[in-house]
């Protein structure tokens, strides 16, 4: 017997989610995703699609991480290691904001909220523990991080989720884009405390809703009870952060790219701007300063073949970039992509070509988001 | 007329020493939603088993590889208009290109219907 036999690793098992049993109940065709058993599609893609953009859809993302941070400065300790200015959040907002490597790269992209406890952080499922191991690494002992795996994540997005969702959980309302609150769901006599945000991952209005795994069936059935909604699975999540120039951690962005390149400067508050201190703060304030030699674009793709994620992107015979995310957009009624373009070549209008299948497609940086986002926010005309 | 079947979910309809291919009801349901097909043009020499058309759903490409080898007589044009037709007619007004058989004895491993509808049922 070698010494590899007795280190051969057992085959990782996908697991399940608490709604597992409901998805396929409803039709679901499931796939593997992030480590899970997880609804690819129910009724079809494009059908959950437009259905989301005009009324509401329901999504499962219980693969996500759901952390708390605990302990006191919790909040400027977490500063060492993202960008965004998160001891002026007050109770009840939010702020997105990217995990950083020492050397400025993006380790995840994450929605930081300052709750009555802590602050809640919402990690991408595919890379939560190794966030976590991170987190544990280099943040203070003093600081708690406990990942709430007792509970579900649902998103209810869609122009008419609110009318929805407020007939289940009244007040919900109150809130605006990116603020977020504890609601009780349920029997006056015995009511279950919701922490809801209204935020998501669409480009439309809608929430995301925790609810203890043990509530989230009798949630989600009173969800897709009311007219306005039903369940859509992650083809169409992808379809439409696409639409909305939303970035897919591991696919858009990953940690070889400082946040600059991967187009997320707006998550770089002006206080950290002028007084840095945050992990690759050197390279990422120099990125700014002057310009990344890279910039994740929008691409609006001539014709009707969609460009895949792994497409070299040319000028002539010289490649200038690649493309990261790439499909149909049901809503804009053609391809579109995102992909990374050298600083020369990535001003919006720029023609560029694409190589798909030993064939070059015309592609043209195009302004983000695809289609206009439709956001909750305080002080907006509505 | 006679219609086999292949483990890829090709369908192939052959009369005489053409023949006419496109993809199964299964294969499309697989898919979801067609937003793209590229058939072969007229003229096109295409080897059993070897890459023949492309078929784009919103989420993925996956390519249709030719049941048998031949010749390509003519490629469907109307699913570059309408590309829904696979999903909306597999097994007909969606088909993807006819060709003339080079070898009629590579028919002879392709499944008929009910040995298809076998095959599918145990997967």
């Amino acid at each position: 017997m070698s010494e590899e036999d007795e280190f051969e690793l057992e085959p990782i098992e996908i697991l399940e989610l608490p709604l597992d049993a409901w998805h396929r109940d409803k039709g679901a065709r499931m796939v593997e995703f992030a480590g899970y058993h997880m609804p690819i599609q129910y009724e079809g893609i494009m059908a959950e699609h437009i259905w989301t953009r005009e009324n509401a859809g329901l999504f499962d993302v219980s693969h996500m991480g759901q952390l708390m941070l605990t302990g006191d400065g919790a909040a400027e300790a977490l500063e060492a290691l993202v960008p965004g200015d998160i001891s002026a959040l007050k109770e009840g907002k939010m702020r997105y904001s990217l995990l950083l490597a020492e050397d400025g790269g993006v380790l995840d992209d994450m929605m930081i909220t300052a709750a009555p406890m802590g602050l809640y952080v919402v990690v991408n499922g595919a890379v939560k523990w190794d966030d976590m191991g991170y987190l544990r690494e280099y943040l203070p002992d003093e600081i708690t991080i406990n990942n709430m795996e007792d509970r579900a994540l649902l998103a209810l997005q869609g122009p008419k989720a609110v009318d929805a969702l407020k007939r289940v959980v009244p007040g919900v309302d109150a809130l605006y884009f990116m603020e977020a609150g504890s609601f009780f769901w349920g029997p006056k006599t015995d009511p279950e405390p919701l922490w809801i945000s209204r935020s998501g991952y669409t480009g439309e209005d809608g929430f995301e809703i925790s609810v203890p795994a043990t509530h989230a069936k009798a949630l989600a059935d009173q969800l897709c009870a009311q007219p306005e909604v039903k369940p859509i699975g992650l083809g169409a999540r992808d379809s439409l952060r696409l639409e909305a120039g939303l970035p897919l951690y591991g696919h858009d962005m990953n940690p070889e790219l400082e946040p600059v390149e991967a187009n997320a400067a707006f998550a770089i508050s002006k206080r950290r701007r002028a007084e840095g201190g945050f992990a690759g703060s050197d390279r990422i304030l120099e990125a700014l300063a002057n310009g990344p030699a890279r910039k994740l674009v929008g691409l609006s793709v001539e014709g009707k073949m969609p460009v895949r994620e792994g497409a070299p992107i040319f000028v002539g015979e010289a490649q200038v970039g690649v493309i990261t995310s790439g499909g149909f957009g049901p809503s804009v009624g053609a391809p579109i992509a995102m992909g990374y373009v050298d600083a020369a070549h990535n001003a919006v209008g720029t023609m560029l070509a694409a190589e798909v299948r030993g064939k070059r497609v015309s592609i043209t940086v195009a302004n983000l988001p695809f289609i206009p986002h439709h956001y909750h926010r305080k002080g907006a005309n509505t | 007329m006679t219609r086999y079947f292949t483990e890829d979910h090709e369908w192939i309809e052959v009369d005489g020493d053409t023949a006419t291919v496109g993809i199964t009801q299964y294969a499309q349901s697989q898919l979801g939603d067609i937003v793209f097909a590229e058939v072969p043009a007229a003229g096109a020499t295409l080897k059993k088993g070897g890459d023949a058309a492309v078929v784009e759903s919103v989420k993925a490409a996956s390519d249709v590889y030719a049941p048998v080898s031949g010749t390509v007589i003519e490629g469907n044009d109307a699913l570059e208009g309408d590309p829904a037709l696979v999903n909306s007619d597999p097994e007909g007004e969606g088909w993807f290109f006819k060709l003339t058989l080079s070898d009629s004895s590579e028919l002879d491993s392709l499944m008929d219907a009910a040995a298809y509808q076998a095959f599918v049922d145990g997967l």
